[in-house]
């Protein structure tokens, strides 16, 4: 078969049809892996929410009740027993070293911390990347049972309570802020779920949008 | 199969750096961006050849960006789909496969020319050889860095140096493989 020649007719015809064909091919595929895709996603969290929350028999996942404070988005996944609210899963992001880093943290009804799991991260691998087993129980960070609401955590290097991952400040203090801003969020709701009044949701709101800025200035001055 | 050490893309040809030195930083995920990338590579390259006569030179460039951007979302969809925990350690990586350079320059010096079996061993042999000097590499980085190798601990951990996870770690390594490859050729 003969090379066709380059004239504007054929390009534009074969340019057309190439991309025509490529996007028809995606279009399909993405229809055929989007259900695949929500499963895996859905299963990943609500296995993660099973770490992080005390036992419930609700299905937390099925019913996450989105928060902004001051323009960050936080999912609070609420798990209760018998009708009554046990604690809840907070997910809650904030900038690492290498980018985004993502964790949900599980509270129980006081706020304390029981368990978190690191979603999503790229942080350096063989340094940052340990936050995902750094701050569990046993391991030198250990952050389970603390409160943030008594005290925002912070690492020891800014005189906090936390020490922080070897050689991964920055990671550390991103993994604290989201901490942190996951119990503002929490705390928002919390006062929600058992008040159900919506006056005070709009009071403990500002509220936590402030401690929310003032942990965030924290980190700039640090810096 | 001149791709896995004679013309070797990464270690002869020097094709492909940036995925090269961005993902090698432990062995899996060398290995991991390796075989994605031969994916890519068998699947344009023997769709290239197929279109290589219905293609007007002209546009030739943009038509195969077109084929090798679709098949890297292909991938990309089908890893989050059935792979989901591959996916979470690579996707960063994935979209990256567009840029390589090693898929464009085996398109045009390869597949454009020659028939779909020849180009499916082309893509074969080059992402072979792509997919063992980023494994190679990327073993070194986590052996010299963290004392592991595939997050199996070799060295006790306070003796890996910081460095060889780094970026600057990736140069020094990357420059050193290519020397000992070098000497080896002229043996």
């Amino acid at each position: 078969m003969k090379k066709l020649e380059s004239s504007l007719k054929n390009m534009a015809i074969v340019l057309t049809t190439v991309s025509v064909v490529a996007g028809g091919l995606l279009g399909y595929v993405n229809e055929l892996t989007k259900e695949p895709i929500e499963q895996a996603n859905s299963k990943a969290l609500s296995e993660a929410i099973k770490i992080v929350v005390p036992a419930f028999d609700n299905n937390p996942a099925a019913q996450p009740d989105t928060i902004e404070i001051g323009g960050n988005k936080y999912v609070v996944y609420k798990a209760t027993k018998n009708g009554e609210f046990v604690g809840a899963a907070v997910e809650s992001s904030a900038n690492g070293f290498g980018g985004k880093l993502t964790v949900l943290v599980g509270f129980d009804k006081n706020g304390n911390i029981i368990d978190y799991s690191l979603l999503s991260h790229s942080e350096t691998p063989g340094l940052g990347s340990k936050a995902n087993e750094w701050f569990k129980k046993g391991n030198k960070g250990n952050i389970v049972g603390m409160n943030p609401g008594e005290k925002a955590l912070t690492v020891s290097k800014d005189g906090g309570q936390v020490d922080a991952i070897t050689a991964s400040t920055i990671t550390s203090r991103a993994f604290l802020l989201a901490v942190n801003n996951a119990y503002a969020a929490y705390s928002g709701q919390n006062t929600d779920a058992n008040s159900g009044a919506s006056q005070q949701v709009e009071a403990s709101e500002s509220e936590t949008e402030d401690a929310d800025s003032a942990s965030n200035n924290e980190i700039t001055n640090k810096k | 199969m001149n791709g896995i050490v004679k013309e070797n893309p990464t270690f002869v040809l020097l094709l492909g750096m940036c995925p090269t030195l961005g993902t090698t930083s432990s062995a899996i995920n060398g290995m991991g961006m390796g075989l994605a990338t031969m994916f890519v590579l068998i699947c344009s390259n023997i769709a290239i050849s197929l279109i290589k006569n219905l293609v007007p030179d002209m546009v030739r460039i943009p038509i195969f960006v077109v084929v090798i951007a679709s098949f890297v979302t292909l991938l990309q969809m089908i890893m989050q789909a059935f792979v989901p925990g591959l996916y979470a350690t690579l996707g960063l990586f994935i979209p990256l496969i567009v840029v390589n350079c090693i898929l464009l320059g085996r398109a045009e010096a390869f597949a454009a020319k020659n028939n779909p079996i020849a180009s499916l061993f082309d893509g074969l042999g080059m992402g072979l050889g792509f997919t063992l000097a980023l494994t190679i590499l990327g073993s070194v980085r986590e052996l010299l860095g963290t004392g592991k190798i595939f997050d199996i601990t070799i060295l006790p951990e306070q003796y890996g140096m910081l460095i060889f996870v780094l970026a600057p770690g990736a140069f020094i390594a990357l420059g050193f493989l290519i020397a000992i490859v070098n000497k080896l050729k002229k043996a």
